[in-house]
């Protein structure tokens, strides 16, 4: 009797003194840019990370597109506001390297909160796009693809084609969208989205081994300029715009181009190209004929083509300002969300890149590769060769305005108002203003 | 004559009354112009770490940018093509309705409704009207031999968002106009019916003219609203595309503020803008308002 009073007592105590623990769990705040589907899965994430584990609560929200996010965390940060984590994408990574302040580096995170990380477990590819100069890793790869060929078999067989083989160079692109066309299997031969910038220059560039700008396509520092008014460049460009004319291609808008992917769900476009992350919402979407999976085309004449593609998406960034036991948190938290399991199932969900090397090879175990034949078509467009000074990424300041420069100019191309030399060139020049203003604001 | 005077014995209260009037002009227009004049003088770091004077050279590359000056001249466009599509069919409307006697109340609901829309959906529903691959409107364009292509057409680009922009007005601008046409005394248009005078001529020569302080209210609000209420349409369709064809002034400040985080730039048209329409606003008020009958 005693003893159940004494038990029943020190449970009751138990409970009191676990009430306001429960209360006190530290709070991460995560700012993402993750809608519908894709959000859903990054709550999922939080939720499972939650649960494994008492002393830290991980509360995502949702701040907008990519763009919105970055301005609302500049905001923020300055009304001393910021959240723990925060996503921000591949071409704002300039923007944050050069903000040191506000930055807490996750290699230095790492260290200072005795988590055993290991930059090495991670793709190079990937994590290259965001070390410095000295390989130190400072933020975390959590959402990364690289742009990849979608195309409609069925239309490939009723055109005579070999529905099972992609089309590898732009002369394939040119002569099967021709074919497809002349037999009325469908009446544009492609589409792609981010025609002016992430595919049509930036992983043009790198497929071709040719640099974007000067100092290591902008790692080497903040004086780069850029040069991807280079021949290959202007040689798409100037097809583009006649493919355009002809029906080859049907330029779908500034930036994603909204009315690019409609077009091929639809049958109208038989080809597409857009990131590795499509893949489930291009299954999803394209009733009635089967989807294969290719990878970028390349120019056939041009020496080592295809070099190896580079990434988008975006990263996870730590900002400064916080406690420190917050801090053992979000160590915490980036470790959980690298393991492999994580990894792998977010991979798998999503079509985005695996960015970790046991995270590949646990969807390979799991038979996911087999099961989904093209699903592995990204991960070994970026691992072609061992990324060179011109395939490694970009890195440069004010990155948006850039591609917005891009988008422009390339509209004055298939406008006819411009030839592709005078539109790159002017696109260079633009840039290199915007850069020099960056860098002035950064010194 | 003199107006009649209300005094206050306490000398406190008519402050406190007005306080909180300008307790919200000063914190959300004369606080925040004043920091957007200031940053307009300064190159900052986006997360506001440096900040270093460089006192009128935003100003100075403005205006050597063909961009921004091109930017303006399609601003003065869309201005003067919104308020004259927005007025003109709105007086319209308004006259025609002023006619009928039973199914008025009918139309002015069914007319005022757009302006219940925010911009933003006016905006996409304009852009899917005329989507050049889903939407009806180019659809039927096609017809005519018209190959609509907002996405690469700059003038196609600017139709768009001038009709989107224009429409959501009309509501605004006609019941504004019916009401200063209600008012205006039945009598007058009656004699000048016996003297017989036609309903066009009973329009030019009475409701119009008695209309043009209402005409010139309306004209000041509509050029403010397309200076700065227009950017939600902008931003919902276009993006100030295609080559900047409709990169107006107002959506330019927050594509460089917000997209490009260049705080300084976006700060010193902002202060343009608003001196631009500071401007066009005492013209209006010195030299308009003389002809206007009040």
């Amino acid at each position: 009797m005693l003893k159940a009073l004494l038990a029943g007592g020190t449970a009751g105590l138990a409970l009191l003194a676990s009430a306001p623990a429960a209360f006190a769990q530290t709070e991460i705040h995560w700012w993402h840019s993750m809608g519908g589907a894709l959000g859903e899965r990054l709550v999922e994430i939080a939720d499972d990370f939650n649960a494994s584990q008492s002393d830290y609560v991980v509360v995502p929200s949702y701040r907008g597109e990519y763009e919105e996010s970055l301005v609302n965390t500049i905001a923020a940060f300055r009304a001393g506001e910021q959240p723990h984590i925060v996503q921000v994408y591949e071409v704002g990574t300039g923007t944050m390297m050069a903000a040191r302040g506000a930055v807490y580096p996750v290699y230095q995170l790492m260290a200072d909160h005795g988590s055993n990380f290991d930059p090495s477990a991670y793709l190079p590819v990937v994590t290259g796009y965001y070390t410095d100069t000295d390989g130190n890793m400072l933020s975390m790869p959590f959402n990364s693809s690289t742009p990849i060929l979608y195309y409609n078999k069925d239309a490939f067989a009723a055109a005579g084609l070999d529905p099972e083989t992609a089309p590898a160079t732009w002369g394939d692109i040119e002569t099967f969208s021709q074919q497809i066309i002349d037999s009325g299997a469908a009446q544009c031969g492609f589409t792609m989205a981010y025609t002016a910038t992430w595919l049509g220059t930036e992983n043009l560039s790198a497929l071709h081994n040719l640099p974007y700008g000067t100092l290591e396509n902008g790692f080497g520092g903040l004086s780069s300029e850029l040069t991807f008014n280079h021949e290959i460049a202007e040689r798409l460009w100037t097809k583009l715009a006649e493919w355009q004319d002809a029906g080859i291609y049907n330029y779908g808008g500034t930036a994603g181009g909204p009315d690019n992917a409609p077009k091929f769900y639809s049958g109208e476009c038989a080809m597409y190209m857009n990131s590795s992350a499509s893949r489930a919402g291009v299954l999803a979407n394209a009733d009635g004929f089967e989807v294969g999976f290719g990878m970028l085309p390349v120019f056939a004449d041009v020496d080592g083509a295809p070099q190896n593609s580079i990434i988008g998406g975006a990263t996870l960034w730590t900002l400064a300002g916080h406690e420190d036991v917050e801090y053992e948190g979000v160590a915490e938290f980036l470790n959980y969300l690298s393991s492999a399991e994580v990894q792998a199932a977010w991979h798998q969900a999503t079509g985005y890149l695996p960015v970790t090397l046991a995270a590949y090879e646990l969807s390979q175990e799991q038979g996911y590769y087999d099961a989904n034949p093209g699903s592995d078509i990204a991960i070994r467009q970026i691992n072609l060769n061992a990324p060179t000074e011109n395939s490694k990424g970009l890195r440069f300041g004010n990155m948006p305005q850039i591609r917005t420069v891009l988008d422009e100019e390339f509209q004055a191309v298939l406008s006819g108002d411009k030839t592709a030399q005078q539109a790159l060139d002017s696109a260079v020049e633009r840039g290199n203003q915007i850069l020099r203003e960056f860098e002035a604001a950064n010194q | 004559m003199e107006t009649k005077r209300t005094v206050f014995p306490n000398k406190v209260l008519p402050y406190l009354f007005v306080a909180p009037q300008l307790i919200i002009t000063l914190v959300f227009f004369i606080w925040p112009a004043t920091q957007a004049v200031k940053s307009s003088f300064e190159r900052a770091d986006p997360f506001g770490f440096s900040t270093q004077f460089v006192g009128l050279t935003h100003y100075i590359r403005l205006f050597q940018d063909p961009l921004y000056l091109n930017s303006i001249g399609r601003t003065v466009m869309f201005a003067i093509a919104v308020t004259a599509i927005s007025m003109g069919l709105a007086l319209l409307f308004a006259a025609a309705v002023s006619r009928l006697i039973r199914s008025s109340q009918f139309y002015t609901t069914l007319l005022v409704w757009p302006y219940a829309v925010a911009p933003v959906v006016a905006g996409i529903l304009w852009w899917f009207l005329f989507n050049s691959s889903t939407g009806i409107l180019a659809y039927m364009l096609r017809y005519f031999g018209v190959i609509w292509n907002a996405n690469l057409n700059g003038t196609h680009a600017m139709i768009l968002i001038i009709a989107a922009a224009a429409w959501k007005q009309i509501s605004y601008n006609f019941l504004f106009f019916l009401a200063g046409m209600q008012s205006v005394p039945h009598s007058l248009t009656e004699a000048a019916a016996i003297d017989g005078a036609g309903p066009f001529k009973r329009f030019w020569t009475i409701v119009f003219p008695l209309l043009s302080p209402t005409t010139f209210f309306l004209f000041i609000i509509n050029i403010n609203y397309v200076m700065f209420d227009t950017f939600g349409i902008i931003a919902a369709t276009t993006n100030g595309g295609p080559n900047q064809a409709t990169n107006i002034l107002v959506y330019k400040v927050y594509s460089d503020g917000f997209i490009g985080l260049n705080i300084g730039s976006s700060s010193a048209q902002s202060v343009v803008l608003m001196l631009f329409v500071i401007a066009l606003t005492f013209i209006q008020f010195r030299y308009v308002e003389r002809r206007v009958n009040y």
